[in-house]
């Protein structure tokens, strides 16, 4: 086995240089690293949303929470067939309708998208940071949906009347953030709106842009929204980096 | 309507289109299109009737209308009629028997390179096996020059791929020297920024420019912008090698991308006017991917390998020193496991090669798509035996910034020692010079990387 010498450059990059080589080939233990991590992403793509604990915990911060469906039966449908992951299930829309929800300000849907566990992992100590910013607002039930994606938050913030959906939900898992969280954010959702109407807001995990940061910067979204009735390309992110830390 | 029979059972296609897309092995994407064939026999009946048919039909039949898309227009305005003759006979399965015949060699594939279309280059890759694609192939030459000569038989090159998710200059510059020690980069250095501001991108042409001065490496550089972002580099001063755009085969999915083949053209010229290639004027640098037409709903009902043939056409118009299929990038939807992303590889270095292109591959996948690191081993392997012109280079196969999995330095070395295949003349000459390759062609482990990066501490970026 042959060591690399330019070790000190790790420093600057979690990219994964200086590893060495087995002759020419990576060696054994690198090999399994890149094994384990591809693993933990192939797994995060087939993890599901843990609803039993979101229904706890949702219930102890004073939600009503209901699970729907998207149109993709799924795992390999939703895969396969990416635009079923954004239309709601006649009977889940049944369901919501039946709600009849008055017009709120925000609805708040959490998705499994590309990898449940990062819904499963970041979404409740996230939600209960960002509700510490929204204490005058008028908030329908949360929603759990199984096979979702980002789209289908117009269809549901349309029947929950809501003036702003945001939806949280895992993005595709690569080798270094298996479960990283992405939030998209719609003023005024509703079936036909292009992804140029949504804000997003990715990479949310420990790693990457955190909690605090998260909520500091969609929070600063979800109040110009409502107050300049805009969102997407429309709206300037005039904030830049200037989070609340 | 086009007709073929199996066993008293007639299987009709109504356009030359859906012969075509009933015709193409199977994928997702045409699926999820709705144009792939409905069974095993459909599509091999597709097949039979695909390889009686004349290769004249695609001088007569638009798969696109040529009134309505400006890359149909380029395909029949630039068709080479002359060299035409020598095939004009032949139906498309006569076609697959003349390239694999052992009287046709590399100089007569040469001639014929702008009178294959992509449509007949698409269509004779359906009817051929991955053996015959990897034949033929090989038996192809297309060299291109700009600091260094990429592309000649024996030789395999890469773009050094130092990716970073925040553009982070010291990270950048450290994937990049980790690459130049495994002697990776003679395609180009090549960075995806994680912005589309021109500063980052001018920041970053400087960073790879003076590195290349500073050791005097006969490579080029480019970051992966905009074409207009590029122009307007290269408008404020910035050291632009080569002008980066993806393409797609339709003039809506150019459209999708923001460009047009006048706006290509633009790029092909400003980058011409700067004159920074030594030995060569090869300044393009393209990528591609089968199922982007469908990704920008602008695929006119035609199946994705067609389209991504007919991307090649736009690719060739402007003489790229590099175009590369971004195979597994797409996702699941469009290929869905290891198989149709390692046929797709193959079938789009064949198209590229036989129309004329200096076709190399990110040889890649996602984490959501059926495959794994042994998936891209075997396309590695079957691409090296084709003469693939150049591969990626990540660091541990691990892109940080654009989350997936692509060839890794070690990668490149492997094949290079499995298939005797050696960098870029000029490339291996300076590593050789730089002592960081021995006289057997391997690499030395860099043992004066200390010297790099003492020098590379009082570099002024």
């Amino acid at each position: 086995m042959q060591e690399d010498h330019w070790h000190e450059l790790r420093k600057y990059t979690h990219a994964r240089i200086a590893t060495g080589r087995a002759g020419n080939a990576m060696t054994t233990s690198e090999v399994l690293k890149l094994r384990i991590a591809h693993a933990m992403a192939r797994d995060a793509v087939q993890s599901e949303v843990q609803t039993e604990y979101f229904n706890e915990k949702l219930f102890e911060l004073g939600f009503n929470v209901q699970q729907v469906n998207s149109q993709a039966l799924d795992r390999n449908d939703y895969i396969r067939h990416p635009h079923k992951g954004r239309l709601l299930h006649a009977q889940s829309k049944e369901q919501l309708q039946a709600l009849q929800i008055e017009q709120t300000d925000l609805c708040i849907i959490f998705a499994d998208g590309l990898s449940a566990d990062a819904v499963n992992i970041h979404a409740i100590p996230f939600l209960e940071l960002l509700l510490k910013d929204l204490s005058f607002w008028n908030i329908a039930p949360v929603i759990l949906v199984k096979q979702g994606r980002v789209g289908i938050s117009d269809p549901i913030g349309e029947v929950l009347n809501a003036r702003i959906s945001m939806i949280l939900l895992g993005e595709r898992p690569g080798l270094s953030a298996p479960t990283s969280l992405g939030a998209y954010i719609t003023y005024q959702p509703k079936s036909g709106n292009t992804d140029e109407k949504r804000n997003c807001v990715s990479n949310i995990q420990p790693a990457g842009l955190s909690y605090e940061q998260a909520v500091a910067k969609i929070s600063y979204l979800l109040h110009e929204m409502r107050s300049q009735q805009i969102s997407g390309v429309k709206l300037k992110d005039n904030q830049k980096n200037n989070y609340r830390l | 309507m086009y007709k073929h029979t199996v066993n008293q059972h007639v299987f009709t296609f109504s356009t030359l289109a859906e012969l075509m897309a009933k015709a193409s092995p199977l994928r997702s994407g045409d699926q999820l299109a709705g144009v792939a064939a409905s069974s095993y026999q459909e599509r091999v009946a597709a097949q039979m009737a695909l390889a009686n048919l004349p290769l004249t039909t695609f001088l007569e039949i638009p798969i696109i209308p040529y009134e309505t898309d400006e890359v149909t227009r380029l395909i029949f305005d630039t068709h080479d009629q002359e060299n035409f003759k020598t095939i004009q006979h032949l139906t498309v399965g006569d076609f697959r028997n003349f390239l694999l015949s052992n009287d046709t060699e590399a100089e007569e594939l040469t001639a014929l390179q702008k009178a294959i279309t992509p449509e007949m280059a698409a269509a004779v890759s359906k009817i051929m096996s991955v053996q015959d694609l990897i034949l033929v192939s090989s038996k192809c030459e297309v060299v291109t020059r700009f600091r260094n000569t990429v592309g000649l038989r024996g030789r395999l090159s890469t773009r050094l791929q130092p990716n970073h998710p925040t553009d982070d200059i010291k990270g950048i510059l450290a994937s990049m020297l980790d690459g130049l020690f495994y002697g990776s980069g003679d395609a180009v250095i090549g960075i995806n920024p994680a912005t589309d501001h021109v500063a980052t991108q001018i920041q970053l042409l400087k960073l790879i420019d003076t590195v290349r001065q500073q050791y005097d490496i006969p490579t080029q550089s480019c970051v992966l912008s905009h074409i207009t972002n590029t122009i307007l580099a290269i408008e404020q001063g910035a050291p632009v090698d080569l002008v980066f755009q993806s393409i797609g085969g339709t003039e809506q999915t150019n459209s999708s991308f923001g460009i047009n083949l006048s706006l290509l053209k633009e790029g092909y010229e400003a980058a011409l006017s700067l004159g920074r290639g030594t030995i060569g004027n090869n300044v393009m640098y393209f990528e591609t991917g089968q199922g982007s037409s469908l990704s920008a709903n602008a695929h006119h009902g035609v199946d994705q390998q067609t389209l991504e043939a007919r991307a090649y056409a736009v690719a060739r118009a402007f003489d790229p020193f590099l175009v590369n299929t971004v195979v597994g990038f797409i996702g699941p939807e469009y290929l869905f496991d290891g198989k149709q992303i390692i046929r797709a590889g193959l079938e789009d270095h064949f198209c590229g090669k036989l129309m004329g292109l200096p076709m190399g591959c990110d040889i890649c996948y996602t984490n959501h798509a059926d495959a794994d690191q042994d998936d891209m081993d075997a396309l590695l392997t079957l691409l090296g035996t084709a003469g693939c012109n150049f591969i990626m280079g990540v660091p541990g196969s691990d892109d940080i910034m654009l989350n997936y999995q692509s060839t890794s330095f070690h990668d490149a070395l492997y094949i290079r020692k499995l298939l005797k295949l050696r960098p870029a003349p000029e490339f291996e000459a300076w590593l050789i010079r730089m002592g960081m390759m021995n006289d057997r062609y391997e690499i030395t482990g860099a043992k004066n990387s200390m010297r790099f990066l003492d020098d590379l501490n009082g570099l002024t970026l």
